[in-house]
């Protein structure tokens, strides 16, 4: 049931009245009949998927509490006979065996992902070995991906991280674990939320509020402008340019560079902000996915700025466990006399480097494609990490830079544009494919032709086109605006412009939102995810 | 405390970690000196840092981060 159909717009209907006429201590269970209703509507055999996860990680998380409930125990009523060391040795072997529980977890439910969603790009690159010696190879499987299996694993294993850790306490009641995992707004494209963040905000019970009420149906209705008013349209001429690669080189290559950027950006904060909000009308907070990352002036910024809960998962559960853990922290002080402390750091902070980007990028699809955009990240961030103390020195002769709006525009446009060519990776879906297109660009034939009417041959009208840049310039007004103010509280002390705006959003939406005949939204392109 | 002040203007000599109390809110340390810091304490002090521990808080003074390791040796 995608975001964009009729039956979505039906279902929300019915659960909000459901949501709010249920009121009261067992309100949360609303929200849980109509999450798994909503699943299923992907089908019966993904409902299996999510209830496995849910179960093992219910099971997993008591065990993990029971572990640390018996250590904290045994701690107290020994607080006078152990001494130092002993304690020491009492909790190194606890955590042992800690450890080995939350493996379980993780083996088991990131086993699931694994098989689901790699196995086939893992036998297609073993047969392509095999066929280098003339073999036959293997049967490519082909298996069901549950709807959202990525970001609920994540979200559901940084779950039983955090117990592990001690930071939650395990949930007892697996209906409302169960809640947390398949929260259906969020739960095919994120955010990805901590338990401890969401939970409390999750199962407490709202009452109807008509501000927030009216605050989360503006942010749904700002989403669905974004998504079908621009990004479905922009997305017709970026498919007439994908269709036919070839043909479109050149200029064209820039041309959908930039214009993916603005698609991804519409579709994605565009669904995020229908998520954030269909939570916020019913009174529950969700972390927020964005800060306005096109005006970021580096790539390291930029992922502070894009997809945030995304990267914050992968710092906390990945980058940090894997810089910090104990060889990492023997070969670092092993490196230190030889290379240097600024050096050894480095050594051991990009070798987890490496690790995440490419876990990210696998994250986001099986193929080799993601897998190369995740490194080219990483190595970006890398060579600017490496260079910062040339910058830090071309700072301090021009010291006027740094407040200069011009040299921040330039540093935000080609964050921008770089971002937007690896981007394009996951345009083109094929490596060799993608190098051959940017070195295509590199010619910039074709400015003239596309200058002289060729952007009006990649299915869209004048009309569309002006509608589009208008829809970039009020996201981009709207963008400004937020930097400095919350635009719906400001909105709010004027009730009369704020109707007023969001009816004019919602004609928008309906009047010249992308639907065809045989309406079909395109699927947001997260939820492949 | 020496000891950890030791550490910290071994990293940035220019910054007075007696008195500032920003070092990461300010950007003072990197991604790069939490690394180097968390193993000098492995290695000077004999105590692990774990993941969870790895928060701003922990890292934005000197006194912070001593605070953190005599707990965490204490524990």
């Amino acid at each position: 049931m995608s975001f964009t159909s009729y039956t979505f717009i039906a279902f929300l209907g019915v659960m909000l009245l459901a949501y709010f006429l249920t009121y009261g201590k067992r309100q949360w269970i609303t929200l849980l009949v109509g999450s798994y209703i909503f699943y299923a509507f992907a089908g019966l055999d993904c409902l299996a998927f999510i209830l496995i996860t849910t179960l093992s990680s219910y099971l997993v998380s008591r065990l993990l509490g029971r572990a640390i409930g018996r250590e904290r125990a045994f701690l107290e009523a020994n607080k006078e006979t152990l001494d130092k060391a002993q304690r020491k040795e009492y909790k190194a072997r606890s955590k042992k065996k800690r450890f080995r529980i939350l493996l379980c977890g993780l083996f088991f439910n990131f086993g699931i992902l694994a098989v689901l969603k790699y196995s086939a790009f893992a036998v297609r690159n073993v047969n392509s070995i095999i066929g280098l010696f003339g073999g036959k190879g293997f049967d490519v499987p082909s298996l069901l991906l549950p709807l959202g299996i990525s970001f609920y694993t994540f979200q559901t294993m940084g779950y039983l991280i955090d117990v592990y850790r001690g930071k939650v306490a395990p949930e007892r009641n697996i209906a409302k674990l169960a809640l947390f995992v398949s929260f259906f707004p969020q739960l095919v494209q994120g955010p990805i939320s901590l338990y401890s963040e969401l939970a409390p905000s999750l199962y407490e019970p709202h009452k109807f509020d008509l501000k927030k009420f009216s605050f989360g149906m503006q942010r749904v209705i700002w989403g669905y402008f974004k998504k079908l008013v621009i990004a479905d349209r922009v997305l017709i001429a970026m498919n007439t340019m994908l269709d036919a690669p070839e043909q479109y080189g050149g200029a064209y290559v820039l041309l959908l560079i930039v214009l993916y950027s603005v698609q991804i950006y519409a579709d994605f904060t565009g669904g995020i902000d229908i998520t954030i909000g269909i939570a916020e009308s019913m009174g529950i907070k969700l972390a927020e996915n964005f800060d306005r990352p096109f005006s970021s002036r580096s790539t390291k910024e930029y992922w502070r700025r894009w997809h945030i809960t995304m990267g914050r998962w992968f710092r906390e559960y990945i980058f940090v466990p894997i810089a910090t853990v104990k060889p990492m922290l023997k070969l670092n002080n092993f490196c230190k006399n030889r290379i240097g402390v600024k050096a050894a750091s480095k050594v051991v902070a990009y070798t987890a480097s490496i690790v995440t980007w490419f876990v990210t990028g696998i994250w986001h699809g099986a193929a080799w494609n993601f897998i190369v955009w995740g490194l080219l990240n990483c190595l970006i961030i890398m060579v600017s990490e490496s260079l910062e103390p040339l910058y830090k020195k071309f700072h301090a002769r021009f010291p006027k830079l740094a407040g200069n709006r011009f040299y921040g525009g330039f540093c935000a446009t080609r964050t921008f544009l770089l971002m937007g060519l690896i981007r394009s990776l996951d345009c083109y879906r094929n490596v060799a494919t993608t190098f051959r297109m940017w070195g295509s660009m590199l010619t910039f034939r074709g400015i003239g032709e596309i200058l002289g009417g060729g952007i009006l041959r990649l299915g869209l009208d004048l009309t569309d086109i002006v509608i589009i840049l208008c829809g970039i310039a009020v996201m981009y007004a709207v963008s400004k605006i937020s930097a400095k103010t919350d635009v719906r509280e400001s909105l709010y002390e004027r009730p009369v412009l704020s109707a007023i705006l969001t009816c004019a959003l919602l004609i928008c939406v309906i009047m010249i939102g992308n639907y065809g005949i045989g309406y079909d939204a395109s699927q947001f392109i997260y939820d492949q995810f | 405390m020496q000891q950890l002040l030791d550490i910290l203007s071994g990293l940035h000599p220019e910054v007075d970690f007696e008195t500032t109390e920003d070092l990461i809110d300010d950007g003072i340390l990197d991604s790069l000196d939490i690394v180097s810091i968390v193993s000098s304490v492995y290695s000077e002090f004999d105590v692990t840092i774990p993941p969870e521990e790895i928060i701003p808080e922990n890292f934005n003074s000197a006194v912070a981060l001593m605070e953190l390791i005599t707990r965490l040796d204490e524990e």
